[in-house]
């Protein structure tokens, strides 16, 4: 088999929790894209014949105090919840990665000081900080942002601080400095393309994360605020019809398992892949 | 010796030790850090177009020495020249000088090419970060140094994993002289190498001095290789050079008894060597703790008083070629 | 000298499931090693002298596939029920290894891992044990054994870890020592002290060994008699002296030929042009065919047969009686 065929035929051998996970992502960035076309009903629409209505061919998730359309409502709600698991990670994806890469190549008082900061941060329970953090600065999505950059950098500094340690160690890194390429030149086109790989694929398994911090958030009324529609906020919505009406809170609670186990298997898959293929 | 001003290459005195680390606990209690001592006192010339191969066991601080050439490391004590000229700070234009006029070949194919990159790219960047070349030139010029070390043009499309072990070593030594270096320090270039793949390597080098005019610093564990490679050869122990001397000669009736010992010790392919005493017995002391005064002495079959207060001066002492021995003498080679 | 080999191999077969399709890492392999004599087993990487030594114990990853004979002392290894594979490691066949640090256990002193190797081979008193280790500790040339029994791998230096786990394969008195590559990773001083070690054990002890390296000169100075492997295959066997005095096979004969042996200093040496072959689709003939000055038509139609030439002499090789000198006399 001639390479270029070889090279096709095994882009498509994905391994079956790599594809499931790349579907449930797939699907969910349609519903985040084009609501409209999924949805069948406006999801601010009330409907005063469907008030609690339990799931149905009319309704099949159901319909809310208002008379809402779950499913609609569900869908809307992917956009927001997609919005999140972006916004809230590539703050800390970007400043994290700078520092963890500036302090793993010195090293010196940078790479202690980072280290002891670093330390600090993961004394606090990461989910205590945020609350505090929004609690001060006011709920909705943008102090929520702002919380999780504060204290989420940490974790890609850490990685990759690590992962900079061990590229420093290599000899082509070596061979740069021989050679006289700036310290500049040998952190971002040398040390960061082969550190970028775990990464990645810490940064994927972070955005199923951050869906559901959004969402616990939104829950407890600091993140997404009503009537925006938001998994978390749909809960909580729900939360004092339980008994009636579960399908309420049940729904989009799925919706938030699903988001979170599709980011999940995706970045496993991924860091199967990248192992494997270079 | 040659007069220091004609050397291309030149080291003297030069000392490099590494500290450990200590922890709080061992700063608040007073324990001093570890320190290795790898490099004493060393002192070298290399003429132009010469081969010098150094060789020596764990710990006698070859590797330090090639980094410590090529700028990895920054000496403690001592000089390093190039052409006459001391590289001391070595910043700006003297720096960019330097650094293309000695370069290194690492041990390791595998590691020392990023595995990310094309070789084409790999190359090129070097030419472009020292405006060697611009735009189409550099693809040309990649051609070029391709041919030099004998791989193809379209070896520029792949990236390293693509290549055996001497394929890439090759393509290291075609970055290396991507610069113009007048001075190779080759670190254990063929020890990952297959045998039949690491006589390429070498007939490489005979021809890229033959015809380019380099200055080659062979830094080996190999002594059949050394022996066959340089014009003069450097035996080091324990971060001292113990006897540097003309390679054939030296081999021939070497008179430091480690050298003695070291050559007696390598396998050759001679079937069946009368079996006997150990050539050198003992362990190789550790870096951190050498013994005193000649560090050689507790394995050496000479050994007197003195070589154990006093540290023998690398030095001629009965006409052939400087010997760090109170007893130098030819008389006990195998 | 014509004694029942201790170990004989016929045809043994290692085939390794890979992405890329079967990896045929050795494709039919005959060896014998005799009562009490060294063979050497030479090879570059990827000739498949490891996986052959592992193959003899059964210690290769279970995707591997091995067929063909391993007879040991009249009993067929591969056959042989797992409680009785057991039995015959360590007691009947050991095996040193080339990385000390990696094949000794960090965890245990070295103490505790000769004294586990002698209870599990049926020496039962604590005491006798005790004594039996530090005896084991004392013929490897350990000094201070009593004491040292009592430290870890890491507090030995590298000869020494090596001694170390030479001590633990002795302990249950094997009769054949498998060692792959076993000073490759010493320096050059410790190799020679090693190899010696060796010798004399084997020579005291009665005991046979197989030892893989890729050094010609290790071979020519340790070794009774020498298998030259090839792609997973044998290309040679012959006695060290007439190997190297007349190779019958052209790969053993470029082999010499490409090492430096002394000649005109800085001259060119001869490489053996082209790459090793390719483990996964092999060709029909000869393994060598393509990179041969001595190749016929014949060579790349069929796979050459190892041929008998002398009680102790074999060689797969087509141009066998064509092959000059390989070095000035």
């Amino acid at each position: 088999m001639t390479p270029p065929a070889r090279g096709l035929r095994r882009a498509f051998a994905i391994p079956a929790p790599l594809a499931i996970g790349a579907a449930i992502v797939l699907l969910l960035l349609l519903c985040a894209l084009a609501p409209g076309a999924l949805a069948p009903y406006d999801p601010l629409a009330f409907d005063y014949n469907a008030l609690l209505q339990p799931p149905g061919p009319a309704h099949p998730f159901g319909a809310d105090n208002f008379g809402r359309d779950i499913l609609s409502r569900t869908i809307y709600a992917t956009r927001i919840d997609i919005q999140i698991a972006l916004f809230a990670t590539l703050g800390p994806l970007v400043i994290g990665s700078f520092v963890g890469l500036l302090a793993g190549y010195s090293g010196g008082l940078f790479d202690l000081l980072l280290g002891r900061t670093i330390d600090l941060v993961l004394t606090f329970p990461f989910l205590v900080i945020v609350i505090a953090i929004v609690a001060v600065l006011g709920p909705g999505l943008v102090n929520m942002y702002i919380a999780v950059c504060v204290v989420g950098w940490v974790f890609y500094a850490r990685l990759m601080r690590a992962e900079t340690l061990l590229q420093k160690q290599l000899d082509y890194v070596a061979a740069a400095r021989v050679l006289g390429y700036s310290p500049a030149r040998i952190l971002f086109r040398h040390i960061l393309p082969n550190a970028a790989r775990p990464i990645v694929v810490y940064w994927v398994t972070d955005m199923a994360l951050k869906i559901l911090l959004g969402s616990s958030l939104g829950y407890l009324g600091l993140g997404a605020q009503p009537p925006t529609a938001e998994w978390g906020v749909l809960i909580a919505d729900g939360k004092n019809f339980f008994t009636q009406a579960w399908w309420m809170t049940f729904f989009p609670g799925v919706a938030i398992v699903m988001a979170g186990l599709g980011f999940s298997l995706v970045g496993d898959g991924l860091a199967d892949l990248m192992d494997v293929r270079r | 010796m040659i007069p220091a001003a004609e050397a291309e290459l030149s080291a003297a005195g030069l000392s490099k030790s590494f500290v450990g680390s200590r922890s709080l606990i061992d700063m608040a209690l007073g324990r001093p850090a570890s320190r290795l001592q790898a490099l004493r006192d060393v002192s070298f010339e290399v003429a132009r177009g010469e081969t010098l191969g150094i060789v020596g066991e764990s710990g006698c601080g070859k590797s330090t020495l090639a980094r410590c050439l090529v700028g990895l490391h920054e000496v403690d004590r001592g000089e390093i020249r190039y052409r006459g000229q001391t590289l001391g700070e070595r910043k700006g234009s003297a720096r960019s000088r330097y650094d293309r006029a000695v370069q290194m070949v690492f041990q390791d194919p595998n590691g020392s090419l990023n595995p990310r990159m094309s070789v084409g790219e790999c190359i090129g960047e070097a030419l472009a970060v020292h405006k060697l070349a611009k735009g189409a030139q550099i693809a040309r010029r990649v051609a070029e140094l391709l041919a030099l070390v004998n791989l193809p043009d379209s070896a520029a499309l792949r990236r390293p994993h693509e290549f055996s072990g001497g394929q890439r070593q090759r393509i290291a030594i075609a970055r290396a002289l991507a610069v113009e270096p007048s001075c190779l320090i080759a670190d254990e270039p063929l020890s990952a190498l297959d045998v039949s793949v690491q006589a390429q390597i070498v007939n490489l080098f005979l021809e890229l001095q033959a015809r380019l005019g380099l200055t080659l610093v062979f830094i080996t564990h190999d002594l059949r290789l050394v022996h066959h490679l340089s014009h003069r050869i450097a035996v080091m122990y324990l971060g001292r050079i113990v006897e540097i001397g003309p390679a054939q000669a030296l081999f021939a009736a070497p008179r430091h008894p480690y050298t003695q010992g070291l050559i007696a010790s390598a396998p050759r392919m001679e079937p069946k060597r009368v079996a006997g005493r150990d050539a050198v017995a003992g362990e190789i002391p550790s870096p951190l703790a050498p013994p005193p005064g000649c560090a050689f002495h507790p394995r050496c079959p000479r050994a007197a008083d003195i070589c154990r207060q006093v540290a023998p001066a690398l030095e001629t002492r009965d006409g052939s070629w400087p010997v760090a021995c109170h007893f130098a003498s030819a008389e006990g080679a195998v | 000298m014509s004694a029942a080999p201790l170990l004989s191999l016929r045809g043994l077969e290692v085939v390794f499931a890979t992405r890329r399709g079967a990896l045929h890492a050795v494709d039919g392999v005959d060896l014998d090693v005799r009562p009490g004599e060294i063979l050497g087993l030479v090879g570059e990487s990827g000739s498949g002298k490891s996986v052959t030594l592992r193959a003899i114990l059964g210690l290769l990853r279970g995707s591997a596939r091995v067929s063909g004979e391993v007879a040991f002392a009249g009993e067929d290894l591969l056959r042989a029920p797992p409680r009785r594979l057991e039995q015959i490691r360590g007691a009947g066949i050991g095996m040193i290894f080339q990385e000390p640090m990696t094949a000794l256990n960090p965890v245990l002193t070295i103490g505790v891992q000769i004294e586990e190797t002698l209870a599990a081979h049926g020496q039962g008193d604590a005491r006798a044990r005790r004594a039996r280790a530090v005896e084991l500790m004392r013929e490897v040339g350990i000094p201070a054994p009593e004491a040292r029994l009592a430290n870890f791998p890491h507090e030995f230096s590298g000869g020494m870890r090596q001694r170390a786990m030479i001590a633990i394969a002795l302990a249950a008195a094997p009769r054949l020592l498998l060692a792959d590559e076993p000073t490759t990773a010493l320096d050059v001083t410790i190799q020679d002290q090693i190899l010696r070690l060796l010798k004399r054990l084997t020579d005291e002890l009665g005991m046979a060994m197989i030892l893989v390296t890729h050094d010609l000169g290790v071979v020519a100075e340790t070794c009774d008699r020498v298998s030259v492997m090839y792609a997973g295959r044998v290309a040679e066997t012959a006695p060290v002296e007439t190997l190297f005095a007349a190779p019958r096979h052209a790969y053993t004969h470029a082999l010499l030929r490409s090492a430096p042996h002394g000649g005109t200093p800085r001259a060119p040496l001869n490489p053996i042009r082209g790459q090793p072959p390719q483990l996964v689709a092999p060709l029909p003939g000869c393994a060598f065919a393509p990179r041969c000055d001595f190749a016929l038509p014949a060579c790349g139609a069929e796979r050459p047969p190892l041929v008998e030439l002398a009680p102790a002499q074999a060689s797969a090789c087509l141009a066998r009686d064509r092959l000059p000198p390989w070095r000035a006399p």
